[in-house]
C-alpha cells in the first residue's frame, strides 16, 4: 500500500497493519502525517500542537 | 466480556500498542475519534462497558470523562482523576491535602503579588503554566530581571489562565527525575529520565532506563495516586537530598513508548486488564 505524502509528493508505504488515524512520518520530508483511509490508501497532515495537548 | 471504547484523538504508538493488546484478547472494541463525537447530552446512545480515554487534548478528555460519568459509563481514567492531574494547581493542592511530600509551591493572580511570591521563595524558582504537558512553557526564572520580563510575557501574550501563576521551588535534583506508573493498587514500573538540561522529560530529549521500584518508591506513588484517585497514572518523582522523594506532577494520560523495553514491562497489556477490570466490576 502506497499513499503520497501531501508536502512532497513521495509515495509512502503503509505498513500491512496500518489504521485509520495512525500517526506517521514521512521518510522523505519528515512531515508528521495521518493516515485517513486505507482502501484507497491516503494521508493527510497530522493535527498541529495546541496548547492543552499532552498527557 | 463487554465492549470497550477507546476514545483517541490520533492513533500513537501507544493507542496502537493497546489496540494490539485488545485484538489479542479478542475484545470486542470501537476506536472513537474524539474529533468526530457529538455528546446529545439528554440522550446517552453510548453502549460501552468501559471507555479507555486517551485523547492528547486534556479540554476533550476532561468534558468527555465528565460526560461519561454522568451517563454512568465507566471510564479510564475517570473524570475526577483528570481533573485533578490536568491542573498543576489542583494536583498539588491534592497531594498537599493528603500529606504527600511535593516542592514548595506558590499560586498568585497578579505579576505584581507573584514577583512578590518568588522573591519571598528565592531565586531560581520554576513558572509553569497551569495546564500544559512535555515540559512546554517552563520557566526558569534565576533573577528578578527575569521574573520580571517572564510575568510581563505572561500577562501580555498569555491567555487569561497564564495569569494564574504557578510558582514552584527550584529542586537541585540529580541530572534526573524518577516517571513511575501505577495501575490500580500496584507501582507496575519506573524509569530514570536523564539529561543534562533541566527539563528531563523524554519529549524534551530526556533518556530512559530503568529504576528499581523499591518499597519507599512504591508506598509513595500508590499513596500520591490515591491522593488524586486513582487509576492509571503516570508520577514525576525528584529526588531531593535532604527531603527525599517529592512528587512533582502526575499524569493521567501517560506515555509509556519509551518505558516498555526500558523495564521490560508489558505496560500496555497492564492497561488492558485494568480497563476490563472496571468494565467487570
Amino acid at each position: 500500500m502506497f499513499a503520497e505524502c501531501p508536502e512532497c509528493a513521495a509515495e509512502i508505504p503503509l505498513a500491512i497493519d496500518a489504521i485509520v488515524h495512525e500517526i506517521i512520518v514521512c521518510p522523505d520530508c519528515g512531515t508528521e502525517l495521518e493516515v485517513i483511509n486505507l482502501d484507497p490508501p491516503a494521508v493527510d497532515y497530522a493535527p498541529q500542537e495546541e496548547e492543552d495537548w499532552g498527557e | 466480556m463487554g465492549k470497550v471504547g477507546i476514545l483517541c484523538s490520533r492513533i500513537r504508538v501507544e493507542e496502537k500498542l493497546l489496540i494490539t493488546e485488545l485484538q489479542k484478547r479478542g475484545v470486542d472494541f470501537d476506536i472513537i475519534d474524539d474529533r468526530e463525537i457529538i455528546f446529545d447530552i439528554q440522550n446517552n446512545g453510548w453502549r460501552y462497558d468501559v471507555v479507555l480515554e486517551r485523547c492528547i487534548n486534556h479540554s476533550r478528555a476532561l468534558f468527555a470523562l465528565l460526560l461519561l460519568r454522568d451517563w454512568g459509563i465507566p471510564t479510564v481514567n475517570t473524570y475526577q482523576v483528570a481533573e485533578n492531574c490536568g491542573n498543576k494547581l489542583l494536583t498539588t493542592s491534592a497531594l498537599v491535602r493528603a500529606g504527600i511530600p511535593t516542592p514548595r509551591t506558590m499560586v498568585a493572580f497578579t505579576p505584581e503579588s507573584a514577583l512578590e511570591a518568588i522573591e519571598t521563595m528565592g531565586y531560581p524558582v520554576v513558572l509553569k503554566p497551569g495546564v500544559g504537558s512535555w515540559g512546554r512553557l517552563l520557566s526558569k526564572i534565576n533573577d528578578r530581571e527575569a521574573a520580571e520580563t517572564v510575568l510581563e510575557h505572561k500577562q501580555v501574550l498569555g491567555s487569561y489562565h497564564h495569569s494564574i501563576y504557578y510558582i514552584q521551588e527550584y529542586v537541585h535534583k540529580p541530572d534526573r527525575d524518577i516517571r513511575a506508573f501505577v495501575i490500580g493498587d500496584e507501582t507496575i514500573a519506573a524509569i530514570y529520565r536523564t539529561s543534562p538540561h533541566w527539563i528531563t522529560n523524554t519529549a524534551r530529549g530526556g533518556v530512559a532506563t530503568k529504576c528499581p521500584v523499591t518499597p519507599e518508591l512504591n508506598e509513595l506513588c500508590l499513596k500520591a495516586a490515591a491522593a488524586i484517585g486513582g487509576g492509571v497514572v503516570a508520577l514525576d518523582i525528584f529526588e531531593d537530598e535532604h527531603r527525599g522523594l517529592l512528587v512533582n506532577e502526575i499524569n493521567y494520560t501517560m506515555e509509556f513508548r519509551n518505558s516498555i523495553d526500558t523495564t521490560g514491562v508489558n505496560i500496555p497489556a497492564k492497561v488492558i486488564d485494568y480497563t476490563l477490570q472496571v468494565a467487570a466490576a
